[in-house]
């Protein structure tokens, strides 16, 4: 390589910038260069960028004499990443290094956002280059003769490896993989200079950020190509200073809450002394009220400081993230809406509102800050309630051992699939026996059986393997055995739907005048009337009017009793590693071994819990039998997270309901969870054994009634994906005419009448392996059948259990006949 | 369960049917009949059991009734003709002998001729059966004759235990009307907001249970 024209020209623009290509970098385009496929794992700002733009540009220039002559060479690499704000980054990267170079190389963007009138162009001349999101990729081969757009491909990158990795986005992913090998291996011998080069094929490049699994994040962007793949890391870690802002008065600090808006005069100083600030909230309501606290108390801020969430506006989001990276303010009020995206270099301090749940995202949040290579990055954690403090301990120490959370890779996304095979079908059409071999090369579909394809076959074809799907028509098959969507509208209606990115039921908030503000959900909506108050981007508005699925607002002169709209969303559980360690931390605070700041500050509540209870040690499950005017109370406290709390719950209060009819209500949080029932619970430290036993585990899991309730809330995606429901055009929320249904409708027909629809069967298995993290749940229940019980009976609540009692989610679970436990309500409450 | 309205002896069922006992007549509402069908044009795959489950509940009801009359206040029919309207067409047949009145619905757009040959009689909003009145929509102004209705779907919030709240299909009573829950399992609920001096009655499972606080 290195006595190539292309790598001296490559070499001379960085010499014009006064620098010089990393090590890492000429170790990734060597690797190109020789046709590996491979990962990169680099943190941003460190030239991931240009570690996979060059060796395209290396070849391009090796291989053409005449590489400064405008030609049309077509699609040579494509990018691929997750966020439209990244992409409009890259893309302009990207532009610049090809002008500089002298190369002619047009370079294109194409996301939901470019105009239709750039899109057709594109179509009909591909740029060199095109930066591009998986959904815009996938309907790019929706398209008449899109395997033309691709046949001259040389390499394809996925940016962000690791976000799309846990999603069904990674999924499209993967499969628009298969398709561009499968292009490239058919038209790679033909290629424009004749030559059989090592590197000429399509070579396929991930770019990770560090996670738990990074080796089998390789095999999975690659499928079976991954044999004889390289990863290459850059031996540069970031730095990273962890601090926590302490209550004066731990005595004082709430045990329960989830806001921290007490501690809001601690950060005023840090706002000050920073350069710019991002504060991060875990929820879009937190950081509506976080924003008008802030301001409320220090009014200076007016103008300086900003609010950025998923449900604002998208033209005002971008005019949050323009004001960033100039510099103009002085502080953001986010959610994870800003975990993401380009880098804002003037921001020096980052501060964490509540519990992250993973190591991962607070590093993630942590490398908001200090973005250069070389800076250190400075994150501040503020507590919501005392017990948190604990969590912050546990995540320095976290940090400390460098472990980072696994991302788990869906596989059998049978709605995924079912998508997929519409989109060829909208386009060129398929035929199954061609395909199969590139779906099954994926990683998420390697163990597919024959079954399980000929049911997705006939699913879009005649409605399922059931002979009870007359006259369905979405696929259909011609006499040359190509399978193709036909009808006009079935095609427009599926290009619309492409995606997997499922949408709650919002409306969208505009001005009497004019101008959108965001989106709100329709539950909220609905309890509104007339001349109510909310808060939305920051504002005070006044409710007028909804039309035509629009919410009508105009400016309320006082923000006084003004409501804060929730929004319902993916509560993140406590990851397993954070979960871990933070038991550890639990354990130095039963042995009083106060080591950092935070357990110090803790010691009186840590006593206070001694005093009414327990601290459990290594190897010990504190489980508290408390009674109370609201009935009888069982709390145990497993510190797994949030979800696996709610399967174990669901599955302790269903293994008591088999001794005698209870009916419990279930509560939960990260630390623990609650049994409550209104009448004695038989539970005794003895019994625990078999309560908590692993074996019928997967029986008596589905046996309890939350399993199909769960499955019934991951059947909403499913459906949504495979194109069960129709969610109405975009933007004019106008439904298909007699097609209105809802996901848990179609749940239960189907559970009904084709209980063996693997579509069903999927929501189940997603409910197992993501929602009760059943490996996860069964090392759980091992952990403390192997350990000991800590049984305590306190008389008064603790400072554990009482989070949980006041504000958790809960549910309930009854062993008892449906209409009998209604009557028996009817009657109580008579 | 059994009710008197107006002297008239009413049986309400758990298939979500009344029987009318002094005309002998079953009265019930949005069977939506070719649901599933206009689904599958449209390549949403729903199994068309659904229909024949809601088909073979009413030729329960028939069978333990043994109705003159069937009056249907509205949605019999879900929207344009498919193919399940024919499986609908043949179990009339068998009901020959059956008279049948359907209030029309805003879901019944299928052309006039295909209920001259089902012989399906058709009536509007208002119409009148002494001593009752039978409106698809439930009508703004209840100061006439007791009112069936439909079209709603309704159903009611209830505490199911443990702060647990169970959505159930439900007759719904509110001053001189009824609006009956949907016939057919494959329709969603509304969850209606009733007044204090309304009567609730839900559908749990194959049992009804009268609703006192919600």
């Amino acid at each position: 390589m290195k006595n190539t024209r292309g790598y001296k020209i490559a070499l001379d623009w960085f010499h014009q910038k006064d620098q010089r290509p990393f090590p890492f970098q000429a170790e990734v385009w060597q690797h190109f260069l020789d046709g590996k496929h491979g990962l990169l794992n680099a943190p941003t700002g460190y030239g991931k960028t240009f570690a996979l733009l060059f060796p395209v540009l290396i070849e391009f220039i090796n291989e053409n004499e005449d590489w400064q002559k405008k030609k049309k060479n077509g699609l040579q690499l494509l990018w691929i990443t997750p966020l439209r704000a990244l992409a409009k980054d890259i893309h302009q990267a990207i532009g610049e290094v090809c002008s500089e170079m002298g190369l002619t190389w047009q370079v294109g963007l194409r996301s939901g956002d470019t105009p239709a009138s750039q899109r057709q162009k594109q179509k009909r001349q591909m740029p060199e280059i095109l930066v591009i999101t998986p959904e815009s990729l996938h309907l790019l081969i929706a398209s008449k003769k899109h395997e033309s757009f691709f046949k001259n491909l040389k390499g394809v990158v996925v940016d962000e490896w690791h976000e799309l990795l846990g999603s069904k986005r990674g999924v499209l992913v993967e499969l628009a993989l298969s398709r561009l090998k499968a292009i490239s291996n058919a038209n790679g011998v033909t290629a424009s200079s004749g030559n059989t080069v090592a590197g000429r094929l399509l070579r396929t490049w991930g770019i990770s950020a560090t996670i738990g699994n990074l080796e089998e994040a390789g095999k999975v962007l690659l499928g079976n190509d991954h044999i004889g793949s390289v990863t290459v890391r850059t031996k540069k870690k970031k730095k990273t200073i962890i601090k926590s802002i302490l209550p004066d008065e731990i005595e004082r600090f709430p045990w329960s809450g989830h806001l921290g808006i007490r501690l809001l005069d601690k950060v005023y100083p840090l706002i000050q002394q920073s350069n710019t600030t991002l504060i991060f909230t875990n929820t879009r309501s937190q950081s509506e009220i976080w924003f008008h606290a802030l301001l409320d108390a220090h009014p200076d801020l007016a103008g300086v400081l900003a609010l950025h969430h998923g449900s604002i506006d998208r033209k005002l989001r971008d005019w949050v993230e323009v004001a960033l990276s100039e510099g103009t303010l002085k502080a953001v009020v986010c959610t994870s809406s800003l975990d993401l995206g380009v880098d804002f270099r003037p921001v020096d301090t980052v501060i964490q509102v509540g519990s992250p749940r993973g190591v991962a995202r607070f590093l993630q949040r942590a490398g908001r800050s200090g973005h250069s290579p070389g800076a250190v990055s400075k994150i501040y954690f503020l507590p919501t309630h005392s017990l948190e403090l604990a969590e912050a301990a546990a995540l320095k120490q976290a940090v400390a051992q460098q472990t980072v959370e696994h991302r788990l890779p869906h596989v059998q996304c049978f709605d995924v699939l079912v998508q997929y095979l519409c989109t060829l079908a909208v386009g060129d059409g398929f035929k199954p026996d061609d395909v199969l071999p590139e779906i099954m090369s994926t990683h998420c579909y390697q163990h597919m059986t024959y079954d399980e394809w000929e049911w997705t076959l006939a699913f879009i074809s005649t409605g399922g393997t059931l002979d009870a799907y007359e006259e369905y028509q979405r696929v259909e098959i011609g006499e040359d055995g190509i399978w193709r969507i036909t009808q006009r509208r079935t095609a427009m209606r599926h290009r619309l739907h492409i995606g997997t990115i499922v949408s709650d039921a919002v409306m969208q908030v505009k001005y009497m005048s004019r101008g959108y503000i965001g989106t709100v959900e329709e539950w909220f909506i609905s309890k509104l009337k007339r001349g109510d108050k909310f808060t939305l981007a920051g504002r005070t508005l006044e409710f007028v009017k909804i039309k035509d699925m629009t919410v009508y607002v105009k400016r309320a002169k006082s923000n006084k009793k003004a409501k804060v709209p929730a929004w319902l969303g993916g509560r993140i559980p406590l990851s397993s590693y954070l979960g871990k360690t933070l038991r550890d931390v639990y354990r130095q605070a039963a042995h009083d071994e106060f080591s950092s700041p935070e357990i110090k500050k803790l010691a009186p509540l840590f006593s206070l819990q001694k005093e009414r209870s327990a601290i459990p040690k290594e190897g010990e499950t504190l489980i508290e039998y408390i009674k109370t005017r609201d009935g009888y109370h069982l709390f145990v406290y497993p510190f797994e997270g949030r979800l696996v709390h709610e399967v174990m719950a669901s599955l302790l209060a269903y293994r008591l309901g088999q001794l005698q009819p209870l009916t419990f209500s279930i509560a939960m949080n990260d630390y623990g969870f609650e049994l409550l029932s209104d009448q004695p619970i038989p539970f005794s430290p003895e019994s625990a054994t078999n309560l908590f036993s692993t074996d019928q585990l997967f029986e008596d899991i589905q046996k309890s009634i939350n399993a199909a309730e769960m499955a019934r809330r991951k059947f909403r995606d499913i459906a949504v994906i495979a194109g069960l429901i129709f969610q109405g055009y975009p933007g004019k929320h106008k439904k298909g005419k007699h097609l209105q249904s809802s996901s848990t409708l179609i749940f239960n027909v189907l559970s009904d009448y084709d209980p063996d629809n693997l579509l069903l069967k999927q929501a189940y298995q997603e409910v197992f392996d993501f929602q009760l993290e059943e490996a996860r749940l069964r090392s759980a229940l091992e952990r403390i059948t192997s350990g000991n019980i800590l049984f305590q009976q306190p008389k008064k609540l603790t400072p554990l259990s009482f989070p949980i009692k006041v504000d958790s989610l809960r549910g309930s679970l009854s062993s008892e006949k449906l209409a009998a436990r209604v009557k028996r309500m009817q009657l109580q409450a008579g | 369960m059994e009710i008197q309205i107006a002297g008239h002896h009413l049986e309400l069922t758990a298939e979500r049917a009344v029987f009318w006992a002094e005309e002998e007549a079953l009265i019930l509402s949005d069977t939506h009949f070719g649901k599933g069908g206009h689904f599958r044009k449209a390549g949403i795959a729903v199994p068309n059991l659904v229909q024949d489950r809601d088909l073979a509940q009413l030729e329960i009801l028939v069978k333990r009734f043994q109705p003159k009359e069937m009056i249907i206040v509205g949605d019999m029919f879900h929207s344009h003709a498919n193919r399940e309207l024919e499986k609908f067409a043949t179990w009339r047949q068998q009901v020959a002998s059956l008279k049948i009145t359907l209030v029309e619905g805003n879901h019944d757009i299928l052309p006039k001729g295909f209920y001259k040959k089902n012989k399906i009689e058709l009536e509007q909003d208002g119409w009148q059966k002494r001593p009752f009145t039978f409106s698809h929509h439930p009508p703004d102004n209840k100061s006439g004759s007791f009112t069936f209705s439909g079209h709603l779907h309704p159903g009611v919030l209830v505490n199911g235990g443990g702060k647990r709240r169970l959505r159930l299909p439900c007759y719904w009573f509110s001053d001189n009307c009824v609006v009956l829950p949907a016939f057919s399992l494959f329709t969603g609920l509304y969850i209606i907001e009733p007044k204090p001096d309304d009567k609730i009655i839900a559908v749990v499972e194959d049992e009804l249970i009268e609703i006192n606080n919600f």
